[in-house]
Order: C-alpha cells, then structure tokens, then sequence
C-alpha cells in the first residue's frame, strides 16, 4: 500500500498528513485531523451530515478521497465561527432550536452557510431545495428553515449596517 | 489501490497503459458508494479532475464544449448554455443535491451506464457527441453509441471521455426534459423523457424523443417523432406520442414501480415533454425575430 503525502488549507491553517488511497476526506478530517464536527451518517452521499466546503463548493466528504485534498482549501463547521463570536446561522439554529441530538447540524450549517453564499435573500422554496442533501431524522425541518431564513435576514441588515 | 492525478490526456492514456486494473473517475459520486457497497476496487484510481481538458464549458462559434470531468454545477449555472438548452440544463440539475452537483459529471453520468441516469436522454435529443481519448489517437462518438447495457460502455479498456460537444440548436428549435420521481428531491428516476422539437409556425417540423429508466439503456422513440414530424400538435398527434412511447418501454419491475405504471407514465411524460419543448420552441423564434 502507497501512502499519499497530502498538503491542504484547513480553517485557515495549512496542514499535511499521509493518507492511504481508499480513505475518505472524511474519515482523514476526522482521524487524522481530529475534526469530529465532520459526521458521518451514512457514507454513500444521501445524508449530507458530512458536508463541508471544498475549494468553495459544498461537498459531501465522503464521497471525495482524501488524497483529491491536495492542494485544497476545506472549511469544515469547526471554521464557521469568529473565535467566540458564533456565526450568525450558528446563532439562529440555537435560539430558533432548529436541533435535537445535534448529527445533521453541522452538515446543515455549511449547506446553508453555501446559499447564503451564493443568494443572500432566498425564499422559503430556495432554501428547502438548497437543504435537500441534507437529512434530519429529528427536527422534522420547519426549524431548520425557520432558521435558515432568520440568519440570512439578519445578515443582511447587519451588512447593510456595516456599509 | 493507488491513486493517480495526471494532468495531460497523455498522461492519463499512458497511466492506463500500464495498469490495466485501473479505473478514472471524476467526481466519484457513483464510484465511491460502489466501491463502499462491496465492488472489488481496481489497483489504480485515476482522478481525472487535473487535466485542463476535462474541465470547463465554453462556446465556440456555434458549438458547445463540456470537459466530461466538470460538475455538473458549472452548466446549471452557466446562463448562455441553459438558453440554449434549458432541458439538457433541468436534466443536470435534477441529479443528486447541491453537495452531489458540485462533483458529479456529465462523463460519470455516461459511462456509469445506468439506465436511469438523468443528463444522457437529453444529451442524446440534442445529438451530443463526445471525444474519446484512446492509445491509438482521439475519435468522435455520437452518445447514443456509448451506454450498451446497464453498467456497460462501447468504450474499450484504458479509454476515456475528453469533452462533450453540442452544437447551438438551430432556429425555433429547443429542448426539455421530465423525470417521474415517488419524491420531490433526492430519488433516481422511475421514468425520464426528452424531447427536441423544431417548428415553423403551427408545424411541427423536427422532434427527437427519448425515454430513460424504462429500457436497459436510453430509448430513442422513432415511432412518436414520426407521428408528430409535419403534424400540427394535434390531439391525435400528441395521442400517437404516449401511445409509441409506451410501447417502446422495456422496463424493470421494481420497488419504485410496476411494468404497467412505467409504461403508463413513460407516455404521459414523453407528451409533456413534447408540448413544453414546444412551447420553448416558439419561444425563441419569438426572440429571434425580435432580434
Ligand atoms: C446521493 C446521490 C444522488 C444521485 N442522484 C442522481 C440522480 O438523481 N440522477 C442521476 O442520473 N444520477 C444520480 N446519482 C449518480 C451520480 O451522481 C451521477 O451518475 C454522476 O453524474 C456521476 O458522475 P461522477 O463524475 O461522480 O462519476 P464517477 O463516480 O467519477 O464515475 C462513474 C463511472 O463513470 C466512469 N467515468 C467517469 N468519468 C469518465 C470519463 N471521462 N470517461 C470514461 N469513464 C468515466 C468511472 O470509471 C465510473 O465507472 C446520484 C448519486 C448520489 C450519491
Ligand atoms: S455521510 Fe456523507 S452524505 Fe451521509
Ligand atoms: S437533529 Fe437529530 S438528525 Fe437532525
């Protein structure tokens, strides 16, 4: 077995770790990196618990080798928050308690955090077929999108304000 | 296994030389759950993702170019390409999640070989063709002359899709695409149909119609494109649609649905598709002339 030598951008930080071709991004971000807000919930790309940003683009990591991380930027739910201050998404998921035991959640966060990215003012329709990746066996998803929707309206004043 | 990231055809082409036991990917999105399902992995993985080639979608003069390695996210997105073919553009939009978008590939989605794989009956009504990379230099493919059964390709051991190449739709021509899912999101399809349909005024003088998940590859419906190719959309004509696509399934039983229930559906869908083809056809030769 050849193990790869893998360099890539993590949350801001450049890391680099070895990897054996059949590994996962996510079991590499888990195992090697200690990353344990990456979940895995069922491996094949149907749940998207495992979702995270790779080279900007929202991605299940377990469906891409974590040797294809060369070179990458990755952020991962433990890059969404500035130092103590949560992200604004982070914050409406706790007061809106779009979450019960909490395995979907990181996977939702950067599924969202993509939209918004993308269409900062999406209607409800927008964000049910952004979030369609993503499965939740709890929440039953109104407070999900609730959410969702309440982070992206108060970034958006917040923007305006800041400008 | 090892894993391999070449960044030229040639380097790719000569890789594959020397392992015969080896198999490209592009986004994995097929690959992965396979290899996880309990599929026997090859000795060598050869990501296809570096080669400059295989990614991009541009236009040149009147003909689109697709790297067989882009997600299929860069067509959904790409405004000029789902103008010109806003059927094509649904079908690549309708696989998967945002997540499988970013990854997934038209070439994946081809050679994959599965009969419900939603781009390839669109792809086939807009007479796409690709480039095949092969030891003894690149040819020219129609689709249609890819996928030879589920989960087989015409393509010989060691070869590979370059791009895939559309040619712009002429005048008052325009395509669409419909798929028959037991959910909204997130399912494979119990039936798909395409249709490129071609009009002068009330006429209909052009129509290619393709059925997908109902046959053990795409299905091309000669007998529907006969009946409507000088017709008037005619109720009759729309009737001899769904009853010849019916009658070209060759479909499975399963848990997503009967022999009867795809049949069925396969006509409803193949009419709809026709008419929405239709009405995008009139479209652009409205904006056509405007222009
Ligand atoms: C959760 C989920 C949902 C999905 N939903 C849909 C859906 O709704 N509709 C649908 O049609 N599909 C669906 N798929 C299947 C899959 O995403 C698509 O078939 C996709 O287009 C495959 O592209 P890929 O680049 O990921 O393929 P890969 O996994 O990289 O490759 C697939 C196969 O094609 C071969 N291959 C890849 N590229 C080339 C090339 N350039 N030349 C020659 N051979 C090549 C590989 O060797 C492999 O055998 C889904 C998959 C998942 C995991
Ligand atoms: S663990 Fe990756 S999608 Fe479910
Ligand atoms: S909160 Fe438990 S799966 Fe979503």
């Amino acid at each position: 077995m050849t193990r790869t030598h893998v360099q890539c951008n993590v949350n801001g930080d450049e890391v680099d770790f070895l990897t054996d071709p059949a590994e996962s991004l996510l079991n590499a971000l888990r195992d090697q990196l200690g990353l344990l807000g990456v979940k895995e919930g069922c491996g094949t790309g149907d749940c998207g618990a495992c979702s995270i940003m790779l080279d900007d683009a929202v991605t299940c990591a377990c469906l891409v080798f974590a040797a294809e991380a060369e070179r990458s930027t990755i952020v991962t739910i433990e890059g969404l928050a500035d130092a103590d201050k949560l992200h604004p998404l982070q914050q409406c998921f706790l007061e809106g308690a779009a979450l019960q035991c909490g395995v979907c959640t990181p996977g939702f966060l950067i599924a969202a955090k993509a939209l918004l990215d993308r269409n900062p003012d999406p209607t409800e329709t927008e964000v049910r077929y952004a979030l369609a990746g993503n499965l939740c066996r709890c929440t039953g998803y109104d407070k999900i999108i609730r959410s969702v929707l309440a982070a992206a309206e108060e970034m958006r004043n917040d923007h305006g304000v800041s400008l | 296994m090892r894993y391999s990231a070449p960044t030229t055809v040639d380097e790719a082409l000569a890789t594959l030389t020397a392992e015969p036991n080896a198999r490209v990917f592009a986004g994995a999105t097929d690959l992965i759950p396979q290899l996880r399902s309990g599929r026997p992995e090859p000795a060598l993985i050869v990501d296809l993702k570096r080669i400059d080639r295989l990614r991009g979608v541009t236009l040149t003069d009147a003909t689109w170019t697709i790297g067989a390695a882009t997600p299929t996210s860069h067509l959904t997105r790409n405004a000029g390409f789902a103008a010109d073919f806003p059927g094509l553009t649904e079908a690549a939009g309708l696989i998967g999640s945002d997540q499988i978008q970013n990854r997934s590939s038209l070439g994946g989605n081809l050679c994959n070989a599965s009969p419900a794989a939603d781009s390839v009956p669109a792809l086939i009504a807009n007479d796409a063709r690709v480039v095949v990379a092969s030891a003894s230099g690149e040819r020219v493919v129609r689709v249609d002359g890819i996928t030879i059964g589920p989960g087989a390709t015409s393509l010989a051991p060691g070869e590979f899709i370059i791009e895939f190449q559309l040619d712009r739709p002429a005048a008052s021509t325009s395509d669409a695409y419909l798929r028959m899912i037991p959910r909204t999101e997130m399912d494979i399809a119990v039936v798909g149909a395409a249709a490129r349909i071609t009009t002068d005024g009330g006429l209909c003088t052009g129509a290619t119609i393709v059925l997908g998940a109902v046959a053990p590859i795409a299905t091309r419906v000669n007998d529907a494109e006969t009946a409507l190719v000088g017709s008037t959309f005619t109720d009759d004509a729309l009737a001899a649609v769904a009853a010849a696509a019916s009658a070209a399934c060759d479909p499975i039983d399963d848990k997503r649905g009967t022999i009867a229930y795809r049949r069925q559906v396969a006509g409803v869908l193949a009419r709809r598709a026709v008419a929405l083809a239709r009405m995008r056809s009139t479209a652009s030769s409205n904006e056509s002339s405007q222009t």
